[in-house]
C-alpha cells in the first residue's frame, strides 16, 4: 500500500492537504453556506431561525421595510443603505489617509542606512504588535471631553486668555476617522516598505542620469514600482475597515454606526440573526466587489506576506 | 549626493507620523500611574508608599506607591485567568496550525490533486473578507450544530456543548492557517530541489529525506508562519469575540469589557504591561537578528 | 558634438575619501589626473578598489571630488547633480526599469529632454536598429537574456546622443562567448557614432581590444595611461608589466648604462642581462628585467654571447596555436611561447620534458625598469 501511495503523486498532495482542508471547509465554507442559507430565513420568538425562503432582509436593507410610520404596508427608509455607504466611505478615507501618511514614512525608512532602518522598522512594530483595544483605547483618552488634548488646549487658552469651551471630539465621526487611521496606519507602512526596498539604488542613478530630477524620478520610476506595496497595503486595511465595529463603537458610541455594529447588534442585542446573517453577506460581496476590482486595476499586491 | 533621500519634507513628514504613532501610547503609560481613580484628569502620581488612603476619587497613598494600579492589576483574579486563556489558545492554535497550514503549503507548492484549485481558493477568502463575517458565520454554524446535538442527545445543564475555549481554539486555528500556509509557501517557492535529489542519491528515503534536509531548510518560513499566527491568535479580538463563552474570556475581550464598564487606571496599567512585553520581545529580536547578521 | 576644450573629459588632481567601516579615512581616488580625447574610446582598466569605478562615478555626477575637479567639455562640473549632466552611464546591473517595457526605457530619456512623441519614435527606432534589438520595443525587460537587456542599457543610453558615454563594467555577466561578441559591437558602434567612451573593467585584454588608450590604476592612482601598444610594449612600471599580458622577472642591479640601454648584474643568473633602460635607472639602482614570453626564442645552441643562458624543459602546454613552455634556468621558471609554425606530428618536432635548450634575449626586447 505504501508503495501505491509512493507512486501516486497526486494521492500525497490529497492527503497532505486534508487537514488544513477539513478545517477550512468546516470553519469557512459551511459558515459562509449557513449564513447565506439563514439570511433568506425570518426570526422565530426567541431570536432563534425559521428556515425559509424570503427576501425580506435584503429588501430591509436596501431601504424597504415593514416598520413604516403612518401604518402604510412598506415604505422607503434608507438607515441601514445610509450604514452600509457610510462604511464603504470610512473605508474609502482611512484608506486615502493612511496611504498619504505611511508613504513618506516608509520611504524614508527605506532609504535609510541598513543599521538604522532596522530599528526604525521596529519602531512601527511596538504599535502594531500592541493589543487593537489598547489602541482604541487610548484614543478616547486623549479625544474625552476632559482628555488630554482638551486639558492641553484649555491649558494653552487661559495662558493667552482666550476663552475656552472643551471641543467635543469623542463620539464623532471624525473620532471614528481618527481611530481607524491610528489602527490601521503600520499596516500600511510595512507593505510599502517591503516594495521600496526592493527598488535597487542604481535605478534612481539611471534616472538621474538619464535626465529626471528628484520629482520626476519619484513619479516615473518610485512611484509605479511601490504600486504592489500600496495595493498589498489596502487590502490589509480596506477590508478590515468595511468590517470593524470596536472603534466605532468606543470612539464613536451611538452617533456612528457602521455595519460592523450592525450585525453585532442583530446577533447580540436584537436577536435577530437572520438580519444580521444578511447584512453580513451583503458586507462580504461588497468587499469581494471592491477588491476584485482594485485588484485587476493594480494588480495583486505579493507584498502582504510583509512580516 | 543623492539630495532627494533627504529631503527636508520626508523627514518632516516621517517624524510627524512617529509622533502621531507613539504619543497616544506614552500618554496611556503616563496615565498608568494617575492618582486619580476616575483617570480623566491626570492628577500626578501617587505620592506616598504607606497603607491605602484615599481623598475623595484620589488614591492620595498607598502601599506599592505609584506603581498602585499595578498591584492592583496583580491581584485581579480575571485578569489571570484572561492572560492564561489567551496564551493557552495562542499555543494551542498555533501549534496545529503551523503543522497543517505546513502540509498544505507542502501538498500546493509541489503536487497537482482534484481539489488543488479548491483548497487554494479556500485558503485566500478568509484573507480578502473581513474578519466579522467569518466571526458570525462560525458563531451560526456552532449555534445551530449545538442546538441540534444537545437536544438529539437531549443534554442539560453542565453537559451541553457551549461556546468555550474549545471553539475559540478551533476558529482561531481556522484563520491562522492560511496565513502560515502563504508563508510557507513563499519559503517553498525558492527551495532548490537539488539538495532533495542529492539526499535521496545518497540513499534517503521520502519521509528521512523531508525530516532531515526539507524541513530544516524551510524551518525558518515554518517558524515564521508559526510566529505569525501566534500573534494573530494573541491579538485577536472579533473571531474571539464571536466564538467565545463564559470563563474562556481572553485578554482582549477583557479589556474591551473593562471600557464598556468603569475605567480606571487599572485598565492604563494593563496597557503598560502589555507595551511593555512587546517593547521587549522587538528588542530581543532586534539583538537576534543583528547577531545572526555577524 | 560641440569642441569647447580639445578635451571631452579631465580629471585634474581628483581625489576622492570614503570612510571605511573601521572608520578611517580612505582615498580611493588619489590624486588623479586624466584627460579624455573627443571621439576616443578610453578605458581605465585595474582590478576592485583600484579606483576605477569611483573614478567613472565621479565623471557621471553620482560622487562629488573631495578635491580636485571634474571637466566636461571644458566646463568644471563642480556639484552639478547628473541629470544636468552631458553625459549618460551603462550601468554594471544594468538598472533597467521593470516596471517599462523595451521601448519606455529607451524613450525615457528623451522624454526628460521633453522631446516631441514623433522624434522620439524615430530616434528611438534607430537605436533599436544599432544595438539589433528591432521586435523587441514592447517586451520586459523580464522576458530578455542577459545580453539582450545589456543592449537595452546600452540603447537606452545612446539614444540620447550624449558627449561622452560612460559604461561601467557592462560585459561582466555575460558569458565568454558573447562577451567577445559584444566587445566587437561596443567599439564598432563607438567608431560608428563617434561618441567619447568611457569603459571601465578589470579585464586587461578587453581593454586592450577595444581601447584607443588605456589608463591602468592601482589603489586609487593612475599608473600609467597610454594606447595598448604603449602599455604593453613600454610599461612604466613592473606592476603595469606583470598586470597586463605576461612577463618575466628578473631582478638585479644596474652595472652600466649605455645610451639607451642599460645591463643588469642578475645575480641567480650569475651574468649580466642587457636591455631597454625604460626606468631610466642609474648605476647601482634595484632595476627588475621584464621580458614578455612571446619575445624569447628558444634554440639549441645560444644564439648570443651575452643575453643566452642554458636551461632545461620544465613542462610544455599545447594550446594549439602556440606552445607553452617552461624553461628551468639555474633554478627559475622562465615561460616561453612559441608560435606553432609547423604542421606536424612527429613528438620529435615539439620540446620534451629535461630537454636542453638556450634561451635567447634579445635586448631590444628586453625592458629594465624600476622595481616597483
Amino acid at each position: 500500500m505504501l508503495k501505491r501511495l509512493r507512486e501516486n503523486k497526486s494521492a500525497q498532495g490529497t492527503l497532505l492537504v486534508t487537514p488544513t482542508l477539513i478545517w477550512m471547509i468546516g470553519l469557512l465554507i459551511i459558515p459562509l453556506i449557513l449564513t447565506a442559507v439563514i439570511s433568506f430565513g425570518t426570526r422565530n420568538a426567541d431570536g432563534g431561525v425559521i428556515y425559509g425562503f424570503s427576501l425580506h432582509n435584503y429588501a430591509r436593507l436596501i431601504g424597504f421595510t415593514n416598520d413604516c410610520p403612518d401604518g402604510q404596508a412598506s415604505c422607503f427608509d434608507s438607515l441601514y443603505a445610509n450604514i452600509l455607504w457610510r462604511s464603504l466611505t470610512l473605508a474609502f478615507n482611512t484608506t486615502i489617509l493612511v496611504i498619504l501618511l505611511a508613504y513618506p514614512l516608509a520611504y524614508y525608512v527605506a532609504r535609510a542606512q541598513p543599521k538604522r532602518r532596522n530599528t526604525l522598522l521596529m519602531l512601527v512594530l511596538v504599535p502594531l504588535w500592541t493589543n487593537f483595544v489598547i489602541r482604541v483605547y487610548a484614543w478616547m483618552m486623549l479625544l474625552r471631553e476632559q482628555g488630554v488634548i482638551n486639558s492641553v488646549l484649555g491649558w494653552i487658552a487661559s495662558r493667552f486668555g482666550i476663552p475656552f469651551s472643551p471641543l467635543q471630539m469623542l463620539y464623532t465621526p471624525g473620532a471614528v476617522l481618527v481611530g481607524m487611521v491610528y489602527e490601521f496606519l503600520p499596516f500600511m507602512i510595512l507593505p510599502i516598505f517591503t516594495s521600496l526596498e526592493k527598488i535597487e539604488n542604481a535605478l534612481y542613478e539611471a534616472a538621474a542620469d538619464l535626465g529626471a530630477n528628484p520629482f520626476r524620478t519619484f513619479l516615473r520610476v518610485t512611484l509605479p514600482l511601490s504600486m504592489p506595496g500600496v495595493v498589498a497595503g489596502t487590502i490589509l486595511v480596506f477590508i478590515p475597515v468595511m468590517g470593524t465595529f470596536i472603534v466605532s463603537d468606543i470612539l464613536g458610541g451611538r452617533q456612528v454606526i457602521l455595519v460592523g455594529n450592525l450585525i453585532q447588534r442583530q446577533f447580540l442585542d436584537a436577536r435577530d440573526p437572520t438580519f444580521g446573517s444578511a447584512a453580513s453577506l451583503i458586507l462580504m460581496i461588497m468587499t469581494l466587489i471592491v477588491t476584485y476590482f482594485y485588484t485587476r486595476k493594480f494588480g495583486f499586491g505579493e507584498e502582504i506576506i510583509a512580516v | 549626493m543623492n539630495p532627494h533621500r533627504r529631503h527636508p519634507f520626508i523627514r518632516v513628514a516621517t517624524f510627524l507620523v512617529y509622533f502621531f504613532l507613539y504619543a497616544p501610547i506614552i500618554i496611556l503609560v503616563l496615565y498608568s500611574f494617575n492618582a486619580s481613580r476616575t483617570n480623566v484628569l491626570f492628577e500626578g502620581f501617587i505620592p506616598s508608599f504607606g497603607p491605602l488612603q484615599t481623598d475623595g476619587s484620589l488614591v492620595t497613598q498607598s502601599p506599592c506607591g505609584p506603581f498602585h494600579w499595578f498591584c492592583e492589576l496583580s491581584r485581579n483574579q480575571e485578569v489571570g485567568l484572561a492572560a492564561r486563556n489567551t496564551l493557552t489558545i495562542a499555543f494551542v492554535s498555533t501549534l496545529i496550525s503551523t503543522v497543517i497550514g505546513t502540509m498544505a503549503a507542502l501538498a500546493i507548492q509541489r503536487y497537482n490533486f482534484r481539489l488543488k484549485s479548491f483548497s487554494q481558493l479556500s485558503l485566500y477568502i478568509p484573507i480578502v473578507i473581513p474578519e466579522i463575517v467569518m466571526g458570525i458565520g462560525i458563531l451560526t454554524l456552532f449555534s445551530q450544530l449545538f442546538g441540534i446535538i444537545n437536544g438529539a442527545l437531549g443534554l442539560a445543564g453542565d453537559a451541553r456543548l457551549s461556546l468555550g475555549l474549545g471553539t475559540v481554539i478551533v476558529s482561531h486555528i481556522a484563520f491562522s492557517v492560511p496565513f502560515v500556509t502563504l508563508v510557507v509557501q513563499a519559503r517553498l517557492a525558492g527551495f532548490d530541489k537539488s539538495f532533495e535529489e542529492a539526499a535521496m542519491d545518497l540513499g534517503a528515503n521520502e519521509l528521512v529525506t523531508f525530516w532531515r534536509v526539507t524541513l530544516p531548510m524551510i524551518l525558518p518560513g515554518v517558524l515564521s508562519g508559526g510566529l505569525l499566527a501566534f500573534t494573530l491568535s494573541l491579538d485577536d479580538f472579533v473571531i474571539t469575540f464571536f466564538t467565545t463563552g463564559p470563563g474562556a474570556t481572553t485578554l482582549p475581550i477583557y479589556v474591551y469589557g473593562l471600557l464598556r464598564r468603569i475605567i480606571t487606571p487599572q485598565v492604563n496599567a494593563l496597557s503598560t504591561v502589555w507595551i511593555l512585553i512587546v517593547l521587549s520581545v522587538v528588542i530581543l529580536l532586534q539583538r537576534l537578528q543583528s547577531r545572526e547578521a555577524k | 558634438m560641440s569642441q569647447l576644450s580639445e578635451y571631452a573629459v579631465e580629471l585634474r588632481n581628483v581625489v576622492k575619501t570614503f570612510k571605511t567601516p573601521e572608520g578611517t579615512m580612505l582615498n580611493a581616488v588619489d590624486h588623479v589626473d586624466m584627460n579624455i580625447k573627443n571621439g576616443e574610446f578610453f578605458s581605465m582598466l585595474g582590478s576592485s578598489g583600484c579606483g576605477k569605478t569611483t573614478s567613472l562615478r565621479m565623471i557621471a555626477g553620482f560622487e562629488w571630488p573631495s578635491e580636485g575637479e571634474v571637466f566636461i567639455e571644458g566646463k568644471a562640473q563642480g556639484h552639478t547633480p547628473p541629470f544636468q549632466r552631458p553625459v549618460n552611464t551603462v550601468f554594471q546591473s544594468y538598472a533597467l526599469f521593470q516596471h517599462m517595457t523595451v521601448y519606455q526605457n529607451i524613450a525615457f530619456g528623451l522624454e526628460m529632454e521633453k522631446a516631441p512623441a514623433e522624434e522620439i519614435k524615430t530616434r528611438v527606432g534607430r537605436v533599436l536598429d544599432m544595438v539589433q534589438l528591432n521586435g523587441m520595443e514592447r517586451r520586459s525587460p523580464r522576458q530578455l537574456s542577459g545580453g539582450q537587456q545589456q543592449r537595452v542599457a546600452l540603447a537606452r543610453a545612446l539614444v540620447k546622443l550624449p558627449n561622452v558615454l560612460l559604461l561601467d563594467e557592462p560585459l561582466g555577466a555575460l558569458d565568454l562567448k558573447l562577451r567577445k561578441e559584444m566587445q566587437l559591437e561596443l567599439k564598432a558602434i563607438q567608431q560608428k557614432v563617434g561618441i567619447t567612451f568611457v569603459y571601465v573593467t578589470h579585464d586587461q585584454e578587453e581593454a586592450l581590444t577595444m581601447s584607443d588608450r588605456i589608463a591602468v590604476m592601482s589603489k586609487g592612482k593612475v599608473m600609467q595611461m597610454g594606447t595598448p601598444v604603449e602599455i604593453y610594449e613600454r610599461p612604466s612600471s613592473r606592476f603595469v608589466a606583470d598586470f597586463i599580458g605576461e612577463s618575466n622577472f628578473l631582478e638585479g642591479t644596474v652595472q652600466a648604462i649605455n645610451g639607451d640601454q642599460a645591463s643588469v648584474l642578475v645575480p641567480i643568473l650569475m651574468s649580466e642581462v642587457t636591455g631597454l633602460n625604460l626606468g631610466n635607472l642609474k648605476l647601482g639602482e634595484k632595476a627588475v628585467v621584464c621580458i614578455r614570453p612571446e619575445k624569447i626564442r628558444i634554440s639549441e645552441q645560444p644564439a648570443f654571447k651575452t643575453n643566452s643562458f642554458k636551461g632545461a624543459v620544465k613542462t610544455t602546454t599545447y594550446i594549439g596555436s602556440d606552445t607553452h613552455v617552461y624553461v628551468d634556468v639555474s633554478g627559475l621558471t622562465i615561460k616561453v611561447w612559441e608560435q606553432n609554425k609547423i604542421s606536424s606530428l612527429d613528438p620529435k618536432a615539439y620540446y620534451s620534458t629535461a630537454q636542453n635548450v638556450y634561451i635567447n634575449l634579445f635586448p631590444e626586447n628586453t625592458l629594465i625598469l624600476a622595481d616597483r
